[in-house]
């Protein structure tokens, strides 16, 4: 009932807004203040603004080409210099090179949490009507980019340090991660209802996101077989700029992957719970005929 | 306050009785803790360095199995609809239903498992040992599952959904446990620092965990 009640809502606003959309996306109009209502922070008004979901489809129906090429432009350069021009480590040869994959996927499992926080904050406080979407989706992107990092991090350990998979911090620590999500997926697919599905979720992400820290901070708080942070950390990079340039053009690369895939993801999950509404809908008129 | 000490009584009561479930916790202890030596073969040498972590395994699985019924049963009959429109704040209606489950399902375990540690050829100083970090660890494992029982409470089907999403928020807390009941038989200067991060934990969960339940129960039985 809740999905079919949003849908009505937002054919109404539609129909106000192709004139605007005809024309290209425009500002959102400005919310009447209420007497004495405190002004809304600038930050909060763009994404307001596509809290339509007819709104969000239209731009993403046009920004997706593009990150597309972008994305397929940055893997090119990424990999061409990470596999080619890139010199080999001086202790580890051209076992270096799978780092390449590993740092940016890992940094891309962790970000993605980051972002599911933050979009189950939207959920829960300011009621984004996008947010759980954001959530939804995000979830698988960030559950396979935490596997790529354990199963390249393995094979780079197998010959540099001599075995598979050890217990230490920071391994067992991606590991709980990647659990977690896995266990929010489950979450999904078990509840019915999207709307109630993405409350819980939201609350399950927000209580997870207490294993980023651990997971930055591990290598520093225990003793680890997991190096050290050569990147972000006091002191700057510890990197030599000829492989450190490499790692960020494909850490842009894998960026530019997440946001591509999150955007089609998103694109999906919308049409599908319209889908949805409109066979609740049409089972209803069945049942009433 | 009155409200509060009646939910008390009223779930340990609830659970002492013969549906309740709360003797089964211990039952399940003792199996799995029977079973262990079938697997592993009946090297007395080998379950002494390892019977700690059997103990803390299966004090985690048997408070998991438990916790379904903390709110299940009440959202079935109606109770849970009452206390959530009750004039008691709602987490700390949770965190009292978290200290009576506690009480029925996790204190019997510590007061089991010096008894089943004899099954597993510890001696006097291990079992106490694990005794002793179970007390202070159990509070945890009850409060970081009230968040999986309430999000679950409203699934019929929710099957092994609840122990899919407990078990990783509990990991911490079984490391820190055996560390701690191993560094007490091993290295007794070494068992502190676990040991108190173990406590820490718990009074960390003490807190997030009816405040994410009591969230979870409001957002999710509208």
């Amino acid at each position: 009932m809740h999905a079919a009640a949003a849908a009505v809502k937002t054919s109404g606003q539609n129909r106000s807004q192709t004139a605007s959309l005809d024309r290209g996306v425009r500002r959102a109009p400005r919310p009447r203040k209420a007497a004495g209502a405190a002004p809304r922070t600038y930050m909060a008004m763009p994404l307001i603004a596509y809290a339509n979901p007819s709104r969000f489809l239209a731009l993403t129906e046009r920004v997706l080409p593009w990150l597309v090429g972008a994305t397929a432009i940055a893997f090119g350069i990424g990999l061409y210099q990470a596999f080619w021009v890139a010199p080999e480590d001086y202790q580890q040869g051209e076992t270096v090179r799978i780092m390449f994959i590993h740092v940016p996927a890992a940094w891309l499992g962790m970000v993605c949490w980051t972002i599911m926080s933050v979009s189950a904050l939207g959920t829960l406080v300011w009621r984004h009507p996008l947010a759980d979407v954001a959530l939804k989706t995000a979830a698988p992107l960030g559950a396979a980019f935490t596997f790529v990092c354990l199963v390249t991090g393995s094979l780079w350990g197998r010959p540099m340090w001599g075995t598979y998979w050890v217990w230490d911090a920071r391994l067992t620590s991606v590991l709980v991660l990647f659990l977690m999500y896995l266990g929010l997926i489950a979450l999904w697919r078990t509840m019915e209802d999207p709307t109630r599905a993405g409350r819980a979720a939201a609350i399950l992400t927000l209580v997870g996101a207490v294993n980023l820290p651990i997971i930055k901070f591990s290598v520093e708080w225990w003793n680890t077989l997991h190096q050290k942070a050569s990147v972000l950390r006091l002191g700057g990079p510890s990197i030599d700029p000829a492989i450190l340039v490499p790692l960020l053009i494909m850490a842009m690369a894998f960026t530019l992957l997440f946001v591509t895939l999150h955007a089609a993801a998103m694109r999906n999950e919308i049409l599908r719970r319209r889908v949805r509404t409109l066979r609740l809908r049409q089972a209803q008129a069945a049942q009433g005929a | 306050m009155r409200a509060l000490r009646a939910l008390l009584v009223r779930d340990i009561r609830l659970a002492v009785r013969v549906g309740g479930g709360a003797l089964m916790g211990v039952l399940f202890f003792l199996i799995v803790v029977a079973v262990v030596p079938f697997a592993l073969g009946p090297d007395l040498r080998l379950l002494s360095r390892i019977g700690p972590a059997i103990l803390w395994l299966a004090a985690l699985l048997a408070t998991l199995l438990g916790l379904d019924r903390l709110f299940a049963m009440d959202h079935d009959d109606g109770s849970l609809d009452l206390i959530l429109m009750g004039q008691a704040p709602l987490e700390l209606a949770v965190a009292v239903k978290g200290v009576a489950h506690w009480l029925t399902t996790g204190l019997p375990l510590v007061v089991a498992a010096p008894v089943f540690g004899l099954f597993l050829n510890l001696d006097a100083q291990a079992f106490a040992a694990v005794a002793l970090t179970l007390l202070a660890g159990t509070p945890a494992l009850t409060f970081i599952g009230l968040i999986g029982a309430a999000l679950s409470v409203a699934l019929e089907r929710g099957g092994l959904l609840l122990p899919v999403l407990v078990l990783p928020l509990t990991i911490p807390v079984l490391i820190f446990g055996v560390a701690a009941s191993q560094a007490a038989v091993a290295d007794p200067e070494a068992f502190g620092t676990p040991f108190s991060i173990l406590a820490a934990l718990t009074l960390i969960s003490l807190v997030i965990g009816p405040l994410s339940a009591a969230a979870a129960l409001r957002l999710g039985l509208d």
